[in-house]
């Protein structure tokens, strides 16, 4: 028990003196009762009508009350309950706590030990090591990027073919590992008003050939101007910063007229946690391989 | 014994007003619960609109069925009970009225403040400081009412249920202004001025004492006094209550700690909160007892009196929610249980099955008494209400037990390597069957709450005053 948890001396015999006297008082009151002579009835009457018997109290209920007190007992002999006595088993609740964690961790780091060695792309078609890193998707990775890993908005979809930060088993690692911050500027006070819908229409009609040619021009006078250095002259971004592609359909954040225009004007900002302190090495491994996986079978 | 007895003139009008309140919030309180429970199978149903979000609307459910239902309930039938066993009226009927009017605006507060999203974030103690001075200030005037009318008894003994309703007045009136002493920063935000693990601990002593005295001793006070009454039968055993009295109430203020098994809580707080409830089985089956073998020799009744079957039926659930709520706060089991919809069903079948039903039959005993009528509009319409209590109460509970059952053993299931075997959502995704169950047990219990309704209504609205019929035509001649 850590020392901060210790009472002083007064309150740890002030909490067994309260326990213990609260259950005989217990004991006291159902005893005195029990034994009590009594007629059939109190003579009094209240209200016109209401009265009272006075039989013994039931036996099986007696004997209820009587055992539950010495189950109470029992337990505070065992367990932590008087104040600082903390019972014949010295058990405490961190103390089971890391007991059952050091049994879960060697039941898996015998089963982890053969396949976090192994590389990413063969632990990805290998079931064992699927079924494990599901599991770890499932606890630690489908809250955001849910159960399906097909994402949400602002959550990249993990189960397609298109990557933000790369697709190989060494980005996928990293993601994981040391986690990702996505942050796409504002340009709220840098755009002139007249041009803010230009662009938008411009970004989101990339590919489209109804786009009339005097709105592509203009945006893409803008574009060039604002946007290119990281989407790039052709829109199709930067893996290794994490500049996401806008010229296909994958719109993170959403691809909606009000969406992109949200985007462009009061930025975006996208967070992915480091998992390093969060998962062990082989953890890792087995996610990656999971993940890697995922977008590889279809 | 007191063989010609005078008569005294009782204060009525704000038992009267308390009963109507009774149908009425518990309608809104209930209806708020079932939108609750549709929300959580289509929750589209909030609108986008904050002021209909679960967050805000599930305070408003509890303080409404809790305060204002059975607040109200039980300030009707103490007002009645004490003046009829002590042969007094009201001691200062001004303040009495007052209680009804204060109690009212609390009510009214906590609908606006608790949708706008103010609130102190303490379970089943939500509302803001200034209508917890309110409250405090109804309270204290409600003890006045009480121990001034005791004080005033024209009888010797004090009556078995004026201890629980005397107990549950004094101990509420503490709960709630050690829990709620707080530090205002404005006029709608203020921060508890416990901190910690001593803030979770004072909370959940407040908590469980509010179902220990609230939901529990003030609802057997109603027990001791409308079944004997109603069923025409002597109490069982006046030591039994004695004994399960002071036992009871001695208990209960240890067992808050259960609420915060394997938390930062100390390990030997939890203990000691885990081993008093478990002694708080058999004097909470006192009561139980005390009141089924009161009908014993008198079951017969129980087939024509649907009020009766209300106050009875409330005593089965009552003994089975006190079974399984010291079972709930062993260790082993709450590992289960804890964080589950075995909770929520627990604490329905409280609720639902005790604390309604006994209020319910209660107001069908008073109402005809508080309007000189011989007995409810409709005696059938009333069996109609207890079969759709009784059986919304069953739907519910069972559905929220599978699914609680259901969801502890799949958020600890785990596989060889120490991951979870189920996400959280799967499990939510296991449960919407049973949300639909859930919803089916309320709407029922509420339709039952609306026949009430209907049934009091009838017997209270005002008559057109008897007008002579229109002669025949030949009668003249």
């Amino acid at each position: 028990m850590n020392m901060l948890e210790q009472l002083s001396g007064f309150w740890h015999w002030f909490i067994v003196l309260l326990t213990l006297v609260s259950i005989a008082g217990c004991l006291w009151l159902l005893f005195a009762n029990a034994k009590a002579p009594g007629g059939s009835d109190t003579g009094h009457v209240w209200d016109d009508d209401l009265r009272e018997y006075n039989n013994p109290l039931p036996r099986w209920w007696l004997v209820l009350f009587v055992l539950t007190v010495v189950f109470a007992l029992g337990y505070l002999a065992f367990y932590p309950g008087l104040g600082n006595f903390g019972g014949r088993l010295q058990w405490s609740s961190d103390g089971q706590m890391q007991q059952q964690l050091a049994q879960v961790e060697q039941a898996r780091n015998q089963r982890y030990a053969a396949l976090a060695s192994r590389p990413i792309p063969a632990n990805a078609v290998d079931p064992e090591a699927r079924a494990l890193g599901r599991g770890l998707f499932m606890a630690n990775c489908a809250g955001c990027h849910g159960a399906d890993a097909r994402g949400a908005l602002g959550f990249p979809n993990l189960a397609d073919k298109d990557w933000l930060y790369g697709g190989d088993p060494e980005a996928i690692l990293a993601s994981i590992r040391d986690g990702r911050a996505g942050q796409m500027p504002n340009f709220n006070a840098m755009l002139k008003a007249e041009v803010v819908d230009d662009l938008v229409r411009t970004v989101r009609g990339w590919s489209d050939p109804a786009l009339p040619a005097e709105v592509r021009e203009r945006g893409m006078k803008q574009y060039a101007y604002t946007c290119a250095a990281c989407h790039g002259p052709e829109g199709r971004g930067n893996p290794a910063i994490g500049v996401p592609n806008l010229a296909d359909a994958t719109w993170l954040h959403g691809g909606s007229y009000e969406s992109v225009r949200q985007s462009i004007l009061f930025g975006r900002r996208s967070n992915m946690p480091a998992h390093r302190d969060l998962l062990s090495d082989a953890e890792i491994h087995l996610l990656a391989a999971y993940v890697y996986g995922l977008a590889e079978t279809p | 014994m007191d063989p010609q007895p005078t008569p005294v003139a009782y204060q009525d009008q704000v038992i009267r007003q308390f009963s109507v309140m009774t149908v009425a919030w518990g309608i809104v309180g209930m209806a708020v619960g079932v939108l609750l429970a549709a929300q959580l199978m289509f929750p589209a149903l909030n609108f986008d609109t904050a002021w209909l979000s679960y967050g805000r609307l599930r305070p408003l459910h509890t303080n409404a069925v809790i305060f204002a239902f059975g607040g109200c309930a039980l300030f009707a039938t103490s007002y009645w009970c004490v003046q009829r066993t002590c042969r007094a009226p009201l001691f200062l009927p001004r303040l009495a009225s007052f209680t009804f009017w204060g109690w009212q605006a609390v009510i009214v507060a906590a609908a606006i403040t608790l949708p706008m999203g103010m609130t102190q974030g303490k379970e089943y103690a939500e509302l803001e400081w200034p209508i917890d001075i309110l409250i405090a200030a109804v309270w204290v005037s409600y003890a006045v009412v009480f121990f001034g009318t005791i004080a005033k008894r024209q009888v010797s003994h004090i009556y078995v249920a004026n201890w629980f309703y005397g107990a549950f007045i004094i101990a509420v009136a503490v709960l709630h202004i050690i829990n709620s002493l707080s530090i205002p920063v404005s006029l709608t935000k203020s921060y508890s001025v416990y901190g910690g693990a001593v803030d979770a601990m004072v909370q959940w002593w407040y908590g469980h004492n509010a179902v220990g005295f609230f939901l529990t001793a003030g609802f057997l006070g109603m027990m001791y006094y409308f079944v004997p009454k109603q069923a025409g039968r002597p109490i069982y055993s006046y030591r039994l209550s004695i004994v399960h009295f002071w036992a009871l109430i001695s208990v209960y203020m240890w067992a808050g700690p259960h609420h915060l098994h394997y938390t930062a809580l100390p390990d030997w707080v939890q203990s000691l909160g885990m081993v008093f409830s478990l002694i708080l089985l058999a004097p909470s089956w006192g009561g139980m007892i005390n009141g089924i073998m009161t009908l014993s020799g008198a079951w017969h009744k129980l087939r024509e009196d649907p009020i009766l079957k209300f106050l009875i039926v409330s005593l089965s659930f009552y003994g089975m929610s006190t079974f399984e709520g010291p079972m709930m706060s062993i260790k082993t089991v709450n590992a289960l249980s804890h964080y589950t919809d075995w909770t929520i069903g627990h604490v329905h079948s409280g609720a639902l099955g005790w604390v309604a039903m006994i209020s319910i039959g209660s107001i069908y005993m008073l109402i005809p008494r508080l309007w000189g009528k011989p007995q409810m509009h409709s005696v059938p319409a009333i069996n109609l209400h207890f079969w759709l209590s009784t059986i919304g109460t069953v739907l519910y509970i069972v559905a929220m037990w599978i699914a609680g059952v259901m969801q502890g053993l799949m958020w600890r299931a785990v596989n060889d390597d120490g991951t979870l075997t189920y996400s959280f959502v799967e499990s939510l995704k296991a449960t919407y069957p049973f949300y639909g169950l859930r919803l089916a047990g309320g709407l029922i219990f509420l339709s039952g709450m609306l026949v009430m309704a209907w049934n009091v209504w009838k017997t209270i609205e005002p008559q057109a005053q008897p007008q002579r019929r229109a002669l025949p035509a030949g009668a003249q001649a």
